[in-house]
């Protein structure tokens, strides 16, 4: 209903070419090119220094790049502020056309400046840290590749480039977490990803095929009750809705003049055609099931089981802590600022397929609220600090669900931004406390850190700042808003059933999840940085081993400028959302993200009064978890967490082994597939090797009649006419004596013969 | 006197066509083989003058005889070149033991 209030003003998308956006995914792709093919020769001849300039190099000109299509989109006014630039087709077969295309509207353009941005700074600060690694350039062709990929998932203007990208960075992402693959742990590790990420990509491309399909006809229910697919005609649709426009609003016409309905894979097409109320489809596919589910709630839930693959949600969650495995800058990059946000991307790109699905949205905001509070509570009792920042990715991706599905989409893209910055800065100043203590990655080892490495100490305080949401940081206010839209979100459905419970459920479940990300992200910082140093002496034997017990150490200057870069942003990306309650303007972000998500969504209203209230919680949450870590963690001096440990061993122990997911997937799934392979091997081996066999012996058989037949009777023919000429020669061999008077009584006996025959005949 | 017909050259052709044919048949000396052959060829030799006197008239079949006796005699100079040749390569004029034509 909403939506069709809206539609009046909506028109089809004014584009605008840009001609040179393909140079944006181009510079990655030839970085990757150059370092893949010639990185070995290159490193050893001109040495490392040369290998990550052409890296960084094509970083940074595809930043640059970006900032001028940046420019030129600011330039434009809101509603004509979409790129493109289509360079060919790649394909057409009936109905499905794809082009090369490239497109940058708002939500693009900022996903492509995050991964721009924060990828170079990532690629400086992996100079650093990758120092010491002998294949040094086969990384930055991994992470130039990666940043290519990603930048077509973003910029495609159609579904199957996206596809591409979403393909390439689950690619990347093993190629780089199994980048140690000679340690068989971390190749499992990156097998594991890319199996469980298959998973997800199944639904996706479900959940695409059935939209697509959605959009060319409908089942109808024939005259016994048969279903059977018709192809919709458009253009009747077209007339009808028009038609039932005509009485009340006769300003709805004018905007469908121009625009093409039908099956599409372009995105731009898309949204055209749906958003436009007058050309009905939007209508059309609320009205379409499919098995007597709502046809729209299972593309919703099917896109967005590709969502949960790539972006770790419940419970395809499992492979982003393994993940871990990878070099750190690595996490950083691919594991917590860009590849694991593409779920979240996707479903904002949707936004208007979504919004019109309260089921699909219920299940969206659900299904991120579970994961953000399963995840945080892992994060709790996790020593490893990059699995602690692992699970806290998690947790935060589902905050960034909980925001894209109950239809608060800019805030959903909010949290995307805020949560690369703080969390590069995080997974980088672990980065750089795993150097300093010469890659030691357990907190238990660590503490006291931070007198000896002052500014990551300081950074990792700033990014823990924000990721627990206090104010003047930017997580206060991507969060905050998320769980104030979902906490006024009434118009979800769960499973079908309307649920206006729904967004309070999630909003309780968030604040509990805001809590605990507060407390985990403090205890981290705590058990790091304060106390005195435990990893040179006493317990740690381990650093005996290696030869290099001694203080840790600052990291070089590559690592610490981009931790206080990162750490910048994290604090002043605040100033992109600050709160219609304290501005009294809407927040920058929302209204440069508006164009680009066109689905309305109703929310409650409630008073500013109300929302400070619900932002005085949300950091009374963050500072209830601060408190209890500061004193449970704080210098080590506590002695309270090793006595509750005690006394709750048991709940400790399932929640230390993540609620045994990984062993209940080892059980089902995976004990699933190899019982099933044994089963089918069996079947080969008995049945399929035994009907081979059969095959071959019947064969045999033949073979050996028809051996015989060839030997004894054809042979023994072509024999027979040859022994016979034989015999008859000898036989008639005799006649030539040689001697003249032989033949000369031949000649005699002829000549008499003749003429006793001539006598006779007469 | 009976009168002498033309009956009476025939069968002394045909005896002596009969000695020489019996005479290379059976002989195994190659100049008795050679001397059969004359035999015949006086044989055809009688048969001609024989038949150009009673049948045909005028000189033809002498004329023939003339040719037959000719070529008897250049027969017979090959006939024993070849004997020479023989004997020369053999030691033998024996015609059974002469079985190089059988190859």
């Amino acid at each position: 209903m909403e939506l069709q209030h809206a539609a009046h003003h909506l028109a089809p998308l004014a584009t605008q070419a840009a001609s040179y956006l393909w140079l944006i995914p181009f510079f990655p792709l030839v970085g990757a090119v150059i370092n893949a093919t010639m990185g070995v020769r290159l490193q050893r001849r001109f040495g490392k220094g040369l290998v990550h300039s052409i890296s960084i190099g094509a970083m940074v000109a595809s930043f640059a790049v970006a900032c001028v299509a940046f420019a030129t989109l600011f330039g434009l006014d809101g509603e004509h502020r979409f790129l493109q630039d289509t360079l060919w087709n790649i394909f057409t077969a009936g109905k499905v056309s794809v082009d090369l295309g490239f497109a940058l509207d708002p939500l693009s353009m900022m996903m492509t400046l995050i991964i721009t941005f924060i990828g170079t700074l990532i690629h400086v600060f992996s100079t650093g840290y990758m120092a010491d690694e002998p294949s040094y350039w086969r990384f930055f062709a991994y992470l130039n590749l990666f940043v290519f990929s990603m930048l077509l998932l973003v910029m495609g203007d159609n579904f199957v480039l996206m596809f591409f990208g979403w393909e390439g960075v689950g690619l990347c992402s093993y190629l780089l977490i199994a980048f140690w693959y000679t340690d068989s742990q971390k190749a499992a590790a990156g097998m594991k990803a890319f199996v469980v990420n298959r998973f997800g990509d199944f639904g996706f491309v479900l959940g695409l095929f059935l939209l697509f399909w959605a959009l060319g006809g409908a089942w109808h229910k024939g005259p016994e009750g048969k279903l059977t697919y018709a192809e919709t005609d458009m253009a009747s649709l077209h007339t009808t809705a028009n038609a039932g426009h005509e009485a009340g609003e006769p300003a709805a016409e004018h905007d469908s003049g121009h625009v093409k309905v039908g099956p599409t894979l372009n995105f731009r097409e898309l949204r055209d055609q749906i958003v436009i109320t007058s050309t009905g489809v939007a209508e059309h596919l609320k009205h379409q099931t499919l098995f007597g589910f709502g046809l729209l709630a299972m593309i919703g839930i099917l896109l967005f089981v590709g969502a949960m693959g790539k972006s770790a949600q419940l419970p395809l969650h499992v492979w982003l802590p393994d993940a871990m495995a990878g070099p750190t800058p690595v996490s950083a990059l691919i594991h917590a600022a860009t590849m694991v946000t593409a779920g979240v991307y996707m479903v904002a790109r949707l936004n208007f397929i979504f919004a019109l699905s309260p089921t699909a949205m219920g299940w969206v905001a659900f299904i991120g609220a579970l994961t953000a509070l399963f995840a945080a509570s892992i994060g709790f009792f996790q020593y490893d600090i990059k699995k602690v920042l692992a699970y806290s990715t998690v947790s935060q991706l589902g905050f960034m669900f909980i925001g894209v599905g109950v239809g608060a989409y800019w805030a959903g893209a909010y949290h995307l931004l805020t949560h690369a910055f703080f969390k590069a800065t995080l997974f980088l100043g672990s980065g750089s406390v795993i150097l300093g203590c010469h890659h030691e990655q357990d907190m238990r080892k660590m503490g006291g850190l931070g007198k000896l490495m002052p500014t990551t100490k300081w950074t990792y305080l700033i990014a823990c700042w924000a990721i627990a949401g206090f104010p003047w940081a930017s997580g206060f206010y991507s969060k905050d808003e998320i769980l104030w839209k979902a906490f006024t979100q009434e118009s979800m459905s769960f499973l079908g059933m309307p649920a206006p419970w729904l967004g309070q459920l999630i909003y309780f479940m968030g604040i509990i999840a805001a809590t605990g990300t507060s407390f985990y992200m403090f205890r981290s910082y705590y058990m790091t940085f304060t106390g005195e140093y435990r990893g040179g002496h006493g317990d740690g034997h381990d650093e005996e081993h290696h030869g290099h017990g001694h203080t840790p150490h600052e990291s070089p200057l590559s690592i610490t400028l981009v931790l206080a870069a990162l750490a910048a942003g994290a604090v002043l990306a605040a100033i992109l959302g600050i709160p219609t309650a304290w501005s009294g303007s809407a927040p920058i972000l929302e209204h440069w993200l508006e164009p680009a998500l066109p689905a309305i969504v109703k929310f409650a209203e409630a008073s500013h009064s109300t929302e400070f209230l619900f932002q005085a919680i949300g950091v009374s949450a963050g500072v209830i978890g601060w408190f209890f870590a500061r004193v449970l963690y704080k210098d080590n001096q506590s002695h309270v967490p090793a006595r509750l440990l005690e006394r709750w061993k048991r709940a400790w122990t399932v929640v230390y082994n993540k609620y045994y997911v990984d062993e209940l997937y080892q059980a089902t799934v995976i004990r699933g597939s190899v019982g099933i392979a044994r089963v089918l091997s069996w079947f080969d081996k008995n049945l399929i090797d035994g009907l081979v066999n059969l095959a071959g012996a019947v064969t045999r058989v033949f073979a050996n009649i028809d051996g015989a037949i060839d030997r004894y009777l054809v042979d023994g023919a072509v024999n027979l006419v040859a022994g016979s000429a034989l015999s008859a020669g000898s036989i008639l061999r005799r006649v030539q004596t040689g001697r003249i008077q032989t033949y000369l009584y031949g000649a005699l006996v002829g000549a008499i013969a003749i003429v006793l025959i001539n006598f006779i005949i007469k | 006197m009976a009168h002498l017909t033309l009956n009476h050259f025939l069968v002394i052709g045909a005896l002596l066509f009969g000695f020489g044919m019996l005479a290379v048949v059976t002989r195994r000396n190659a100049v008795a083989v050679l001397m059969g052959i004359e035999l015949i060829l006086n044989a055809a030799n009688l048969n001609l003058v024989a038949f150009g006197r009673y049948v045909a008239g005028g000189i033809s079949g002498q004329v023939f005889g003339l040719f037959v006796i000719v070529l008897a005699a250049a027969e017979a100079a090959v006939g024993l070149a070849i004997i020479l040749a023989l004997y020369q390569m053999l030691r033998n004029i024996d015609a059974s033991q002469v079985t190089t034509l059988k190859e």
